[in-house]
């Protein structure tokens, strides 16, 4: 399981970083989300993934630890809206600028 | 009650936050009544707690009586009672200058700049590895939000641009903080100062990976040569309030590096010590050359004031590289003066650029203007401030800071500082010339200024002269704090020894 975890995290960031280095603010925008994916994914596994455990705690049998859960929920809450206010910004620089690259520069012919 | 006196600076503006959000417009007068107070009831608070903590003694704040190591606490010391005052000092300025008609350019003006507040003192009380990331979301919303305050295709462009490099800093930050919970098994600050002791020797490279990741972000809000690049052109186009509140924004960045790498990562923590302090020396130096070319290069008033930001932050960074008290001691006291007459600064930039009127704050010719000596005098004092020429404050400061280097340091940080200082010599001087003396003539610009915009520019560059004359009690201060931050135990004992207490 740790070794297909890793891997989902890993392809994760790498797309969501190949993205955000794009030039126009759409991909930058899914890029950005996909980070934050792969960060909430990541700051999970933290505690240490244990399959079978207890939510919180139960006797002495394993649980699993409580804090990360919470961490993530926080990031969770804090990544939707900062995405929310993303998305807003690029439809606001998009009207204003009149295209979608994240300088606002007219493009090059390409 | 004066042990909740901690939690006042981040109570206060939550819940003034909360009240201005009652109706988007209208109500102004109300709206601004309520602003102002409370940010003097901060300002209040901010010197009661600068009382107490210069007594020595370490206070802390447990939320929710939930002890540490395992609850969210607030921490009192010397450094997070100074930098309160230095705030609240600067959002007095701040909030008065806007409510001479910034605020109603847009909607929810004050709460927003509340909330900027609430970020801030939270970020400089928390004593908690992730609450500060939680503060620094709370002071990046609410700053992305002020940034376009006003609206315009600039303020857009550099918010663009700003958000997303935050949004990739807040990333890296989670990541950080999840290798060092998953490292050390405790996300409180001086709690993992104290298990970083005896930390088995495999999980050694991940806490390091972990600390230079967070080194990373701090830098990026700091504005560190290489993480510099959206600071010059979002501070140019924030509205003039914004862009002074956004001076003690860079100063959160260097808190947090002073914070995080004094109690973690001290000398207790072995080989892990002072693993920063390499990397912040050489890009600090870095960061006061690059500075000092902008500053020269700069075509606009408000963007010079943006890249005399960036030396300070140089030269601050440079202190927090030497690593030894006395540097720390001087690096405080040039902090308290810098934020100040920056946030000085670009409010008079806006003033200057107001009574211009097309012109602006180009640094081109263009006609004389209506309070131009007032306003030539206002410029006159705070740029020697800013250079560091005596007899006012930048001069204590930058010879201490100069002082304060030892051996080769010496060698790198004298030629860089006082070229940067040189550098800002000349174009001050340049653009001063330009703008009150080099003008057409003809009939004078502009209509005269509002007295709250005065108060702002003066109640700040008013810091000049006041920390000069008070130099000696404030440097016995900074001395005490930064002998205190070299003690990280006293802070680890006060927090943890008392763990076991029943509440």
């Amino acid at each position: 399981m740790e070794t297909l975890y890793a891997i989902t995290t890993g392809v994760l960031t790498a797309c969501g970083l190949y993205l955000t280095l794009r030039g126009r603010t759409f991909p930058v925008v899914v890029g950005l989300t996909l980070t934050s994916y792969a960060v909430n994914l990541f700051l999970f596994s933290m505690g240490g993934l244990t399959t079978d455990g207890a939510t919180i705690v139960n006797g002495d049998g394993a649980y699993a630890d409580p804090l990360p859960q919470a961490l993530v929920l926080t990031a969770i809450v804090i990544g939707f809206a900062m995405t929310a206010f993303v998305v807003i910004l690029a439809m606001r620089a998009r009207s204003e600028a009149g295209n979608d690259h994240v300088d606002g520069r007219k493009e090059d012919r390409e | 009650m004066i042990q909740h006196l901690i939690v006042l600076p981040v109570v206060v503006p939550l819940v003034a936050g909360i009240l201005l959000l009652y109706q988007r417009q209208g109500l102004v007068r109300y709206k601004r009544i309520v602003s102002v107070v409370a940010t003097v009831l901060m300002l209040l608070a901010a010197i009661s707690l600068v009382k107490t903590a210069a007594q020595g003694e370490i206070v802390y704040y447990a939320l929710g009586d939930w002890q540490p190591p395992f609850g969210i606490v607030l921490v009192l010391d010397r450094l997070s009672a100074l930098m309160l005052l230095i705030t609240a000092l600067l959002a007095v300025g701040a909030v008065v200058f806007a409510c001479a008609g910034d605020d109603e350019k847009g909607s929810n003006f004050h709460g927003l700049f509340q909330w900027q507040l609430l970020g801030i003192n939270g970020a400089f009380l928390t004593g908690d590895l992730f609450n500060l990331f939680v503060f620094f979301e709370v002071l990046l919303l609410a700053s992305y939000a002020l940034l376009l305050h006003g609206g315009g295709k600039a303020r857009i462009q550099a918010s663009v641009h700003y958000v997303v490099l935050n949004l990739a800093g807040s990333s890296l930050f989670l990541i950080a903080v999840g290798i060092l919970y998953g490292a050390t098994g405790t996300l409180n600050m001086a709690d993992m100062g104290q298990r970083l002791v005896d930390l088995p020797a495999e999980r050694q490279g991940l806490v390091t990976a972990g600390a230079l990741m967070l080194l990373v972000v701090f830098g990026l809000k700091a504005a560190i040569v290489p993480l510099y690049f959206w600071l010059p052109r979002a501070y140019a186009a924030a509205p003039a309030p914004v862009a002074a509140l956004f001076a003690i924004m860079t100063k959160v960045g260097i808190y947090a590096i002073l914070r995080v790498y004094s109690l973690i990562f001290s000398e207790s923590a072995g080989t892990l010590d002072a693993l920063e302090q390499s990397w912040i020396w050489w890009l600090a130096l870095a960061t006061l050359a690059v500075a000092g070319i902008g500053v020269i290069a700069a075509r606009d008033l408000r963007l010079l004031v943006a890249y005399l930001v960036l030396i300070s932050v140089g030269t601050l960074l440079a202190g927090v590289g030497m690593r030894s008290p006395q540097a720390i001691s001087a690096l405080l006291y040039y902090l308290m003066h810098t934020t100040l007459i920056t946030g000085g600064l670009f409010l008079l930039a806006e003033m200057i650029g107001l009574q211009r009127g097309k012109a602006g704050t180009r640094i081109v010719k263009g006609r004389p203007m209506v309070q131009g000596n007032a306003l030539a005098l206002l410029f006159f004092i705070g740029a020697i401030a800013v250079i560091g020429m005596p007899p006012l404050s930048g001069a204590v400061g930058k010879a201490l800071m100069l002082n304060a280097a030892e051996g080769t340091q010496r060698l790198w940080l004298w030629p860089l500082l006082l070229l940067a200082s040189l550098a800002s010599l000349v174009a001050l001087s340049r653009a001063g010339s330009t703008l009150f003396w080099r003008s057409h003539r003809g009939s004078f610009s502009g209509s005269p200024l509002a007295r709250r915009q005065w108060f702002g520019v003066v109640w700040l560059l008013s810091a000049a002269p006041i920390l000069v004359a008070l130099a000696g009690p404030i440097s016995d201060y900074t001395q005490a704090t930064a002998e205190q931050l070299s003690h990280p135990q006293r802070l680890i004992d006060t927090l943890i020894s008392n763990a076991g207490e029943a509440p």
